[in-house]
């Protein structure tokens, strides 16, 4: 193919071509791709915000194309402003039987919570998901467990943005309504259930923990982390010794605790980073993870949800597991889907991006007759 | 660009013969001695090309055979622990582990579920490892060397102790000993630093990393210079601690013009065992002293002055708001 004089001058003048030609090659790609960095920008750019003095390498880190775009999931958010009653108004609760929660509510504002509440948890089954394919004159009853179910949701709602504003109004007003969970879906994701002893053929530490499960986020943590820290007003979290030196034997005496308890704390900790998106230093200074002069002001917002859901699970959620049917139960101990960081913030530092969800509803906000400005 | 033949990774010479069997002045020391040996080409590339002949003896023999019962008693316990299937087995291997007792059982026998077979399999593993170190005192006696190796091995045994026997007798609870498994011995590492107030504050821990990372130094430096200094004769090295040549001079040279002082051809031995050897037996100090004498290592570090408070605040509100990081105003 190629001419003849070619091949006798390539067999008279062999040269190795091919270390020059890898050289180049490396160094051409490393041009490309830098021209490419350069001009284009940077596609793993991260943005940190400092939460410690410095020194402390206490910082946040985010990638740019995660930490500028919003959640998905606020641009289906419905939301429409109340009515404010004239006075002289009819209620729900004289018009509708059987309304034992936002009884208080006109007529328009009765029906247009109704509708959000639609479009938040049942946006495809509408008002049949809870009221039944029957007549509206029907509405009334208690026949399907959704509605059952909805009114106990509406009374946490309605509990949670009254009694722990110190938690979802930390920062600013945000509050929660039902679609902080929903999202448009008829079950919340991020629930969970209990799955422990998660090994056979063991009992104490070994039978919760060393499993790769989505409890334990796929580490060799204890998978109860969340059973034991979460529906257990009395459960203690911290494990350190507030002193050099301290007496005891641990799992002897109470109060010291065992490097299997640590576990469980760092199990239950590492839940919290990846349900809000951050790590140990937006709430501690990790060189002293316990030392309460280097919390940052995240730290107690934390403590006061963990008391929270350990309240929506306890009053709230596990009463209802009775009602549900037997697929909404758990796969393996039948137990009611629980609540926990994630079910609200779905990995965001707050759910819906601190989208103001209850400014609209003041029908969520207080178990009280709704106030209207 | 560069001499290729200069920037070797592997052995360049390598002696492949008839095998070499070693000394047999009693008439009766090849009666231990088992295995045909053979040539491998590919050990050759990293050291000797000889594979064999092993010499055991009984403390190889008892140490091969209850580390293997350890290493079957942990394997047949994570197999009973996901319902002995392969698969599942296979899957959570990293995962999986044999955990030592539960904390309520403190220095007790618990049960085999619950610890007991811990217990056992750790006896297992206490025998093979003091055997094991017998065997490299009796290996170095026979070959009438010093005990260097063994004592470098005693050092790291000595942390092995620490880990699994001295300081849970201390701490009163076999629960404090580290479980058999890939991920959950991490996990332990972990909750152990974060239990105690922070392991860094722990000044052996300093010592320990002081030497681990002195040792890579040290070991990289004069790798490097006998390396460097091999075309002059430089990898004799023997030869040249009592005839110092050429390669010598050079390699001194280099480190004097480099930093002022010097190791000489036999000193350098001496600084690398040393490193190595103070590793675990510092570390060992540090892990003992956890939980049985200072339970909170970051409060122990302020009393003693060094851990430095920081001054200024925490949180977000002084650094940006929510907002400003999340890139989406309300």
């Amino acid at each position: 193919m190629l001419p003849k004089w070619f091949n006798e001058w390539n067999k008279a003048n062999p040269t190795n071509v091919f270390g020059p030609a890898i050289a180049v090659g490396i160094v051409g790609s490393a041009v490309f791709v830098a021209a490419l960095v350069v001009t284009w920008g940077n596609p793993y750019q991260t943005e940190s915000m400092q939460t410690g003095p410095r020194g402390t390498g206490m910082s946040v880190p985010e990638y740019n194309v995660s930490r500028t775009a919003p959640d998905p999931t606020i641009e289906a958010y419905y939301t429409e402003e109340p009515y404010v009653p004239e006075g002289g108004e009819e209620l729900a609760k004289d018009i509708y039987e059987n309304v034992q929660v936002l009884g208080e509510l006109t007529d328009d504002n009765f029906n247009r919570v109704m509708l959000a509440i639609t479009q938040w948890v049942s946006p495809e089954e509408g008002c049949a998901y809870c009221h039944g394919d029957g007549d509206i004159s029907e509405y009334g009853s208690d026949d399907l467990y959704t509605k059952v179910v909805s009114r106990r949701m509406i009374q946490m709602t309605q509990n949670i943005n009254e009694n722990w504003s110190g938690h979802v109004n930390a920062v600013a007003e945000v509050g929660v309504n039902c679609y902080t969970c929903h999202r448009g879906q008829n079950v919340p994701s991020d629930i969970w259930f209990n799955v422990t002893p998660v090994n056979e053929n063991v009992g104490g530490w070994a039978a919760v923990q060393n499993r790769a499960t989505a409890m334990s986020a796929s580490t060799s943590l204890p998978s109860s982390a969340l059973e034991v820290y979460l529906t257990d007003y009395d459960s203690m979290v911290n494990v350190h010794d507030l002193e050099s030196r301290v007496a005891g034997v641990p799992g002897i005496d109470p109060d010291v605790a065992t490097i299997q308890k640590t576990e469980m704390t760092y199990s239950l900790m590492n839940y919290f980073s990846n349900s809000l998106g951050v790590n140990c230093v937006f709430c501690h200074n990790s060189r002293a993870f316990y030392d309460a002069g280097q919390y940052t002001p995240q730290w107690g917002i934390a403590q006061q949800g963990r008391q929270m859901v350990i309240e929506m699970n306890q009053e709230y959620l596990i009463p209802l597991k009775d009602t549900y049917p037997a697929e909404r139960l758990g796969p393996i101990y039948a137990d009611a889907p629980k609540a926990a960081c994630r079910t609200c913030h779905k990995g965001y530092q707050r759910p819906l991006q601190g989208m103001n969800v209850v400014a609209d509803w003041p029908e969520l906000a207080s178990t009280e007759a709704p106030v209207y400005e | 660009m560069f001499n290729i033949e200069y920037q070797n990774i592997f052995t360049q010479v390598q002696v492949q013969g008839n095998p070499e069997w070693g000394m047999d002045d009693s008439g009766e020391m090849m009666a231990e001695r088992g295995g045909k040996p053979f040539f491998s080409t590919l050990a050759g590339w990293i050291g000797n090309a000889q594979i064999g002949p092993i010499y055991l003896g009984w403390t190889g023999m008892v140490s091969l055979a209850t580390g293997l019962i350890w290493f079957v008693m942990v394997g047949i316990n994570m197999l009973s622990q996901v319902g002995f299937s392969i698969p599942e087995f296979i899957r959570q291997l990293f995962w999986l582990a044999l955990e030592p007792p539960s904390p309520e059982y403190g220095l007790s026998m618990p049960p085999l579920d619950e610890g007991g077979w811990y217990i056992i399999a750790s006896f297992f593993l206490l025998v093979s490892v003091m055997t094991w170190l017998l065997r490299s005192y009796l290996l170095a006696a026979e070959h009438k060397m010093g005990k260097h190796v063994f004592w470098a091995f005693a050092s790291a045994v000595w942390l092995f102790l620490v880990l699994g026997l001295f300081r849970p007798v201390l701490m009163g609870s076999w629960s404090e000993a580290v479980p058999y498994g890939i991920f959950p011995h991490l996990d332990w590492t972990t909750a152990f630093s974060i239990r105690y107030g922070n392991l860094y504050y722990n000044p052996f821990h300093c010592l320990s990393i002081v030497f681990l990372y002195g040792s890579v130094l040290l070991f990289c430096m004069h790798g490097g210079t006998i390396l460097a200094v091999t075309r002059y004769g430089g990898d004799r090295e023997l030869e040249q601690i009592y005839d110092r040549g050429t390669a010598t001079e050079r390699a001194a040279l280099f480190w004097r013009w480099t930093m002022g002082f010097n190791a000489t051809m036999e000193g350098i031995h001496r600084w690398a065992w040393w490193f190595a050897v103070l590793t675990p037996i510092t570390g060992g100090i540090g892990i003992l002293l956890t939980g049985t004498v200072v339970d909170n290592w970051f409060i122990w570090a302020q009393e003693h002055n060094f851990a430095p408070m920081y001054d200024g605040a925490y949180g977000y509100e002084d650094y940006g708001s929510y907002e400003a990081f999340i890139g989406q105003e309300n």
